[in-house]
């Protein structure tokens, strides 16, 4: 079966999501990848939220959030860019490429720009190939047992 | 009744139990209040001494280290089957601490690193450690070494978790009265620790200051009254649990974390990657990413004793 | 330690003088906790309790019930203050933070200073204690005398230690230097040439590696002279140098000489007494860098300046000669790392040497009572309590199987513990 890119996308309730809710009335043709989690504000995401997202089955995670200067509460998009540059830089220590997470502002009445901005993200992790970053975690502790032939006390973890 | 107590080191340097030795003359007091029934650094009982006991025996349970083998986790599981109260004691085998780094690598890289590439290893045939071996017709076992550290409470189910690399010694009696009193918290609490971010009990001056440059320690003097994140260091303060006295910072050094996250914080490291973003100056993604650049090793930085309780575990293979 | 001095290297720094006293004044408070908790807490209950007391007497608490609780109390709080001066120095007893590349993080406050002054009579009388109980209880004790001498505990190697310009012992920094088994001096070398005299065999049932002295090559696990086989710790240090360099402890030191009647000495019980005359060492060493004006200096720290690169570090662990080597990239974060670690020195003695003990104590067709395997672990506890610093994340108990053979080499019967 091709690859299907699992994408998650948190996006900012007064903007990007707005947004999306535009490409949709509007009838713009964009890829279906992204499952959409309305937040606040884009400096409401919680890098854990990111990374639990990767480590629970998601290929790729795309956050959303008001352009500059138009954040509602003043500062959470600077805030959202700050930790979404130093996300990327330990996702390459962890062993995952750092373009699997996306930061993009996306205004209220940008709704084609949405469909595009996805249309090529969802290109972008297709290339990459699926992440299968719980599979790799269980895969590691396999031989992790106790007796020959036992089964691990506790595999799951992520 | 005298309480009945157990305490044991898996994959651990034994600085926690150098901790316990160091609540000094109150060792007295605990030996009158306890029978320590198992103690492999200054008591001679064995596995089977402690298997010979009934399931539910011991009333508590010190286990300090990772689960770094499978010797680590048999034990682990046959203490957990014994104690009323296990008890995660440290910050290995708390959050996996320092040998949890190791999960930047796999098990052959590490073993093939250590016996075969090692700068002092002799070992031209490249000879490994072996689970079984056979010389002179005696068949020999090794305990199995794991590919992914894990922490206690990955294990085993945990009851209570004493912080700290080590903890602080007064925290560990202070716990072992709990326990004597029969005074402990909820199961799953941190005792013998603050509930509160270190930055709370820091007595070094902040001002809100946002930075642009990030230092390590050597790199600068620092000043001696002004908090360490504001100007520059990676001060691990705000994402990390206060009770330790705050004793890295006042010998002149950032926190590292050993004292772990705060309650309902999935994962340490984030958490700081947070804070860090937080104080960190700019709006422009150039010039937010040349202070960034300045954070060497950032992952194993702000994991540095978590990393085996990071959301990932380890490193993908 | 070992790290620190390392890291300095690798940033091709070199500290001021106050830092590296500071350093070794934190070291000698870490050497008599570490040796008092190895000898009251670890070794001494096998002694004083009796090697074949229960397993729930023979410990720290056993000896305190058999040597009084005033004189328990008092071990006990002079090993306090020893992890006490720690603290002041470095912040820390255990893991120690204050230790950058290029120096140390803070000064010494006076106000410390003076406490630790205070401290200085009652540790070195604390030295002193540690000879006089092990001369009363077991020098003057037929049986454990016996113990000491008798050729159970017994093995001819070559010894290493740290030594000073003037072949004394030395614990923070000096040369390293190795005698063969009558004492003459066969090898000697600095930090930055260990690769050229020490190498690792690798067996596969262990996890902890072999060392042996490179330029005569590895020969197995043989004893006598000619092998290359070599014990670090408190005796071979003792052995491998001249003297002490200070004065109570050389008084020490050649009044055990002259109980065994010469240099060096293979008898392994005399470890333990070799410790205890460390201890003192450390007692007195710790005073005079108390004493030393020096100590005080506020200019405790270099800004290192070099691009790091590569370096090594060597100091006398408590259990042995420590060696830290890292190769670190240009903005020095470590890339490479290799560390023989004090235990591990005495790897392929401490095999042999419980082999022996066994051999001796049980021997064929011998009934092993609990006693006798206590025995037999006795010769582990010579060169570590616990065993936990060698192997790192590896096991830390101590599983030993002894087989008895009768003399057509059939198992008779397997004794285990595990
Ligand atoms: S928590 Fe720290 S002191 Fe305790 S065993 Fe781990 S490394 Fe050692
Ligand atoms: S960041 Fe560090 S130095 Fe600053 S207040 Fe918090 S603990 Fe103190
Ligand atoms: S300051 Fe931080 S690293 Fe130091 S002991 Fe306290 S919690 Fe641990
Ligand atoms: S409100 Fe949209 S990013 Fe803050």
């Amino acid at each position: 079966m091709a690859f299907e890119p699992r994408i998650v996308g948190f996006l900012c309730n007064w903007c990007t999501y707005t947004g999306a809710d535009l490409a949709g009335t509007a009838r713009v043709k964009y890829s279906p990848n992204v499952r959409s989690i309305r937040v606040m504000c884009s400096g409401r995401v919680d890098p854990v939220f990111i990374i639990t997202a990767l480590a629970g089955g998601a290929d790729g995670v795309l956050i959303g959030g008001c352009h500059p200067g138009d954040c509602h509460y003043q500062e959470g998009n600077y805030k959202a860019l700050r930790r979404y540059l130093l996300l990327r830089k330990i996702l390459p220590e962890y062993g995952i490429e750092p373009e699997r997470v996306r930061l993009e502002w996306v205004s209220a009445s940008e709704g084609e720009r949405f469909g595009r901005v996805v249309d090529e993200f969802t290109e972008q992790i297709r290339a990459l190939g699926p992440l299968k970053l719980e599979e790799s975690v269980l895969e590691s502790m396999k031989n992790d047992v106790m007796h020959e032939g036992g089964t691990p006390a506790h595999t799951t973890g992520v | 009744m005298k309480l009945k107590i157990g305490i044991y080191w898996g994959a651990a340097c034994g600085g926690c139990d150098v901790a316990i030795l160091d609540t000094h003359e109150r060792i007295l007091e605990i030996a009158a209040a306890a029978d320590i029934l198992f103690w492999p650094i200054a008591m001679d009982f064995k596995y089977d001494d402690v298997r010979a006991m009934p399931d539910g025996h011991l009333d508590a349970v010190l286990y300090s280290g990772a689960i770094r083998n499978s010797e680590n986790e048999e034990i682990a599981v046959l203490l957990r089957r014994k104690a009323k109260a296990m008890i995660a004691l440290g910050a290995c085998a708390h959050i996996g601490g320092i040998p949890g780094l190791s999960n930047m690598f796999t098990r052959d890289e590490t073993l093939k690193r250590v016996y075969i590439e090692s700068e002092s290893a002799d070992n031209p045939e490249g000879v490994l450690p072996s689970e079984r071996t056979v010389n002179d017709g005696n068949e020999l076992e090794l305990p199995r070494f794991y590919n992914t550290v894990k922490t206690l409470s990955q294990v085993v189910d945990v009851d209570y978790t004493i912080p700290g690399c080590p903890p602080a010694s007064m925290q560990i009696y202070s716990a072992i009265g709990l326990i004597a009193d029969g005074m402990l918290p909820k199961k799953g609490s941190v005792i013998g620790a603050g509930d509160r971010a270190l930055c709370d009990e820091c007595a070094r001056t902040k001002s809100e200051k946002k930075i642009t440059k990030i230092y390590r320690t050597h790199e600068r003097l620092p000043d001696p009254e002004t908090c360490f994140l504001e100007q520059g260091y990676l001060c691990l303060g705000p994402a990390t649990r206060s009770g330790c006295g705050s004793r890295c910072i006042k010998s002149g050094v950032p926190c590292r974390g050993c004292y772990g996250p705060l309650d309902g914080v999935a994962d340490q490291g984030l958490k700081m990657l947070s804070a860090l973003a937080s104080v960190i100056d700019g709006k422009e993604e150039q010039e937010i990413n040349a202070t960034l650049d300045m954070v060497a090793a950032p992952l194993t930085t702000l994991h540095r004793f978590s990393l085996a309780s990071s959301i990932p575990r380890r490193k993908k293979v | 330690m070992a790290s620190g001095k390392a890291v300095d290297a690798v940033y091709k720094v070199k500290i001021p003088a106050a830092a590296a006293k500071l350093r070794e004044l934190y070291y000698m408070a870490h050497f008599m906790h570490s040796h008092a908790a190895h000898f009251y807490a670890l070794a001494a209950p096998d002694f004083v309790v009796g090697p074949d007391a229960p397993p729930a007497e023979r410990n720290i608490l056993g000896l305190i019930g058999k040597v009084g609780l005033d004189l328990g109390r008092e071990v006990i709080r002079q090993r306090e203050i020893t992890q006490l001066v720690q603290q002041m120095v470095g912040g820390r007893a255990t893991h120690p933070v204050w230790n950058l590349p290029g120096g140390v993080s803070r000064a010494l406050s006076g106000e410390n200073l003076e406490t630790i002054k205070g401290f200085v009579p009652g540790l070195v009388a604390f030295g002193e204690l540690g000879l006089k109980l092990f001369e009363d209880i077991v020098l003057k004790n037929k049986a454990y005398l016996d113990i000491v001498l008798g050729d159970g505990y017994e093995l001819v190697t070559n010894y290493m230690g740290l030594v000073d310009d003037r072949n004394r012992v030395t614990f923070y920094d000096g040369a390293v230097r190795v005698v063969d088994p009558d004492g003459v001096e066969i090898d000697r070398y600095r930090e930055s040439e260990y690769l050229a005299h020490v190498a690792e065999h690798v067996e596969p049932y262990s996890y902890l590696k072999f060392p042996y002295l490179k330029k005569l090559g590895w020969q197995g696990f043989k004893e006598g002279k000619g092998t290359s086989l070599y014990q670090a710790a408190p005796l071979a240090r003792l052995n491998a140098a001249d003297g002490m360099a200070t004065p109570k402890a050389q008084a020490a030191y050649e009044k055990m000489y002259a109980t065994f009647g010469g240099k060096p000495v293979h008898k392994l019980m005399a470890h333990h007494w070799a410790r205890l005359i460390e201890l003192l060492y450390a007692a007195e060493r710790l005073a005079e860098l108390a004493a030393d004006p020096e100590i005080l200096d506020p200019n405790v720290r270099v800004i290192p300046s070099a691009t790091p690169s590569e370096g090594i570090g060597i100091i006398e662990a408590p259990r042995g000669t420590l060696t830290h080597h890292f190769v670190t990239d240009e903005r020095g974060i470590v890339t490479k790392a290799n560390l023989i670690v004090g235990t591990t020195n005495n790897n392929a003695p401490i095999s042999m040497a419980v082999k022996k003990a066994a051999q001796k104590f049980i021997g064929a067709g011998g009934e092993a009572t609990n006693g006798l395997l206590n025995m037999v672990e006795m010769a582990f506890r010579i060169f570590d309590p616990c065993f936990s610093c060698a192997t790192h994340s590896l096991p830390g108990q101590m599983p030993l199987t002894i087989e008895l053979k009768n003399a057509a080499g059939e198992t008779m019967r397997t004794i285990s513990r595990s």
